[in-house]
């Protein structure tokens, strides 16, 4: 009964939300108790996140944090206490590590290429979708957010074989308008760009989405002004709708931007970090360090990442922000 | 109107490179050893064959996988509906001491790549024992702060005054909870349970370094190990197995592809 008749009646009461209270009466000398008994229920509902999280999360963000400031190897697994402290040894190690180094230039080059580029190819296929394409436009959505469901693995082994270099897709597309695709995989120059390609691919879907909702809350009186002000498209593009998009932005390049930050599953599958460590990232470096059994040098390496990406986040905000 | 046709043009292609790709890996899968390495490529397979996927049962063990990957998936969703909507509606709509401090602790692991915890938290499960079992690689995503924000953020737009005719009627606060105000956030869950499902379905790095021996691998597991060990060059198996990872998570998706989009909306603009 209570679940039946109690949510409509106050759904309708609540554009006047105010007075039902005082209707209700006698509301203010429980109060008291009636806080207390909402203090009792929040910590028996809030106590298994508090316990997972303890014991999944926080504690070892601290333990790794600890971690990179010992010598801890896999053979003290069993006795992680039993560790030697190092000081910012591993940090040294890792900040004068060539392959480290190449590593982060390459996870740099990842994100400064790709960020922008999934952002632009969704803010597009946003617009295109929004402005032009109004019969079928459930159908393409669905169709351009059908990559960002899928396994970044699977995905992965298939763009091996579609950059294959004589049997594969893209370069007997290419070869149709007389282009001699190299070897993309295989290639220095040409490897990294194709792991960007392919993330941009995958990914541009969930930013679109964003995008889509954040044009269709923008009034159409405001295009409408803009009209009447003689402002041709690009125009009303760049200078009202842009504006109002910000907070969107700002949303998509912090959620794109951690995620290219950690790319991992990528040169795992499609390249291994190679060729000559052209793709290797901070994280494959990272696991590889941990799969040698230094589990100190890679804590160290994990949080150097999670500094970057704090600081970027918290600049991205900055910028962005809305003044 | 004039300019339509072209606009569709656009988006056409698009859709073209989109399902491209997913397109090739089906048809390669269907593919024998030599079609795939015939150069140039042939589209439709010449002789088409069965066997890359009987070669998922014989040479690998990919009924394993799927069910592996199919129950922690399962098991994690369950958590995270369960435990996500309890915090949510505690951050959302109960007064305690704590609650801002603790819902700012839940965003901020919101960036903490998986990179930062999983070495002290392989440590923590081998010496719990739990290495290489099912509930090695279930208990660290029974929670997600993505989950309690969601769920939070759908309370928050659901009206206190159902709580207040709850709390006259004499219902506890558990019981407001539990029979009242839930069973109004099903939309939400719906796309928490999805985007749970998936996200675990696909999850990859945990699992490669948990799962250690075959039995245990999940799906993206086996598929990586086997793309890049002795099965590298068997590319119509790498092909078939791409396509029972994927294929899945397409028909769930194309089913409930409402709920998904419009979770990510709702999170994305609040």
């Amino acid at each position: 009964m209570v679940q039946k008749t109690a949510p409509g009646e106050a759904l309708r009461a609540s554009p006047g939300g105010d007075s039902v209270p005082a209707a209700v009466g006698g509301r203010a000398p429980r109060r008291g108790g009636q806080l207390n008994r909402q203090t009792a229920a929040a910590w028996v509902l809030i106590l298994p996140f508090v316990v997972l999280f303890l014991a999944f999360t926080a504690g070892p963000v601290l333990g790794s944090l600890g971690m990179s400031f010992t010598d801890m190897r896999q053979r003290d697994l069993r006795t992680p206490f039993a560790v030697n402290g190092v000081g910012f040894d591993n940090y040294i190690k890792a900040l004068s590590d060539e392959t480290f180094q190449k590593a982060a230039f390459n996870t740099a080059y990842f994100v400064i290429l790709g960020v922008p580029l999934t952002l632009v190819v969704a803010l597009g296929a946003a617009v295109l979708l929004d402005r032009g394409v109004k019969r079928f436009q459930a159908l393409f959505k669905v169709g351009y957010y059908l990559p960002v469901v899928t396994s970044i693995v699977a995905i992965a082994v298939i763009w091996r074989f579609v950059l294959a270099p004589d049997s594969g897709l893209l370069n007997t597309v290419l070869g149709w308008v007389g282009i001699d695709g190299p070897n993309w995989l295989a290639s220095k120059t040409w490897a990294m760009p194709s792991l960007i390609a392919m993330a941009v691919w995958r990914n541009f879907g969930s930013a679109m989405i964003i995008f889509l909702a954040g044009l269709q809350g923008i009034p159409q009186s405001v295009e409408e002004a803009g009209q009447i002000d003689g402002a041709g498209p690009w125009q009303r593009f760049r200078h009202l709708i842009l504006p109002l998009l910000r907070p969107t932005i700002l949303f998509t390049s912090v959620t794109t931007g951690i995620g290219y930050l950690q790319f991992f599953e990528e040169p795992f599958v499609m390249t291994q970090g190679g060729p000559l460590n052209s793709t290797i990232s901070v994280s494959m470096y990272t696991y590889d360090q941990f799969g040698f059994g230094n589990y100190g040098l890679a804590t160290s390496m994990a949080y150097i990442l999670f500094v970057v990406i704090a600081v970027i986040t918290f600049i991205q905000f900055r910028l962005l922000r809305e003044k | 109107m004039r300019r339509t046709w072209w606009i569709y043009l656009i988006g056409v292609l698009g859709l073209i490179a989109v399902a491209a790709p997913f397109l090739w890996m089906v048809l390669g899968s269907f593919k024998t050893q030599g079609e795939l390495l015939r150069v140039p490529p042939t589209w439709w397979p010449q002789d088409a064959t069965s066997q890359n996927y009987n070669d998922l049962f014989s040479k690998a063990n990919f009924p394993r996988y799927f069910l592996n990957s199919a129950l922690v998936a399962l098991a994690v969703t369950a958590g995270n509906l369960i435990f996500c909507s309890m915090i949510g509606y505690a951050l959302a709509k109960l007064r305690f001491k704590g609650r801002n401090a603790l819902f700012v602790l839940v965003m901020a692991t919101l960036m903490i790549p998986g990179m930062v915890t999983f070495v002290p938290l392989f440590v923590l499960v081998t010496n719990a024992g739990l290495a290489n079992s099912y509930p090695g690689l279930i208990l660290p995503f029974l929670v997600s702060p993505f989950g309690v924000f969601l769920m939070r953020q759908f309370f928050l737009g659901l009206p206190d005054d159902l709580m207040d005719a709850g709390r006259v009627d004499g219902t506890s606060e558990l019981g407001i909870f539990a029979r009242i105000m839930l069973p109004l956030t099903r939309p939400a869950l719906a796309t928490l349970g999805i985007l749970t499902f998936l996200g675990s379905w696909n999850n990859f790095l945990w699992p490669l370094v948990i799962a250690q021996t075959e039995d245990k691998y999940t799906l993206p597991v086996a598929l990586a190990l086997y793309s890049t060990g002795q099965n590298a060059q068997n590319y119509g198996l790498l092909m078939a197995g791409a396509v029972v990872v994927v294929l899945p998570v397409l028909v769930m998706f194309l089913v409930f592809q409402r709920h998904v989009t419009k979770g990510i909306a709702i999170t994305g603009l609040k």
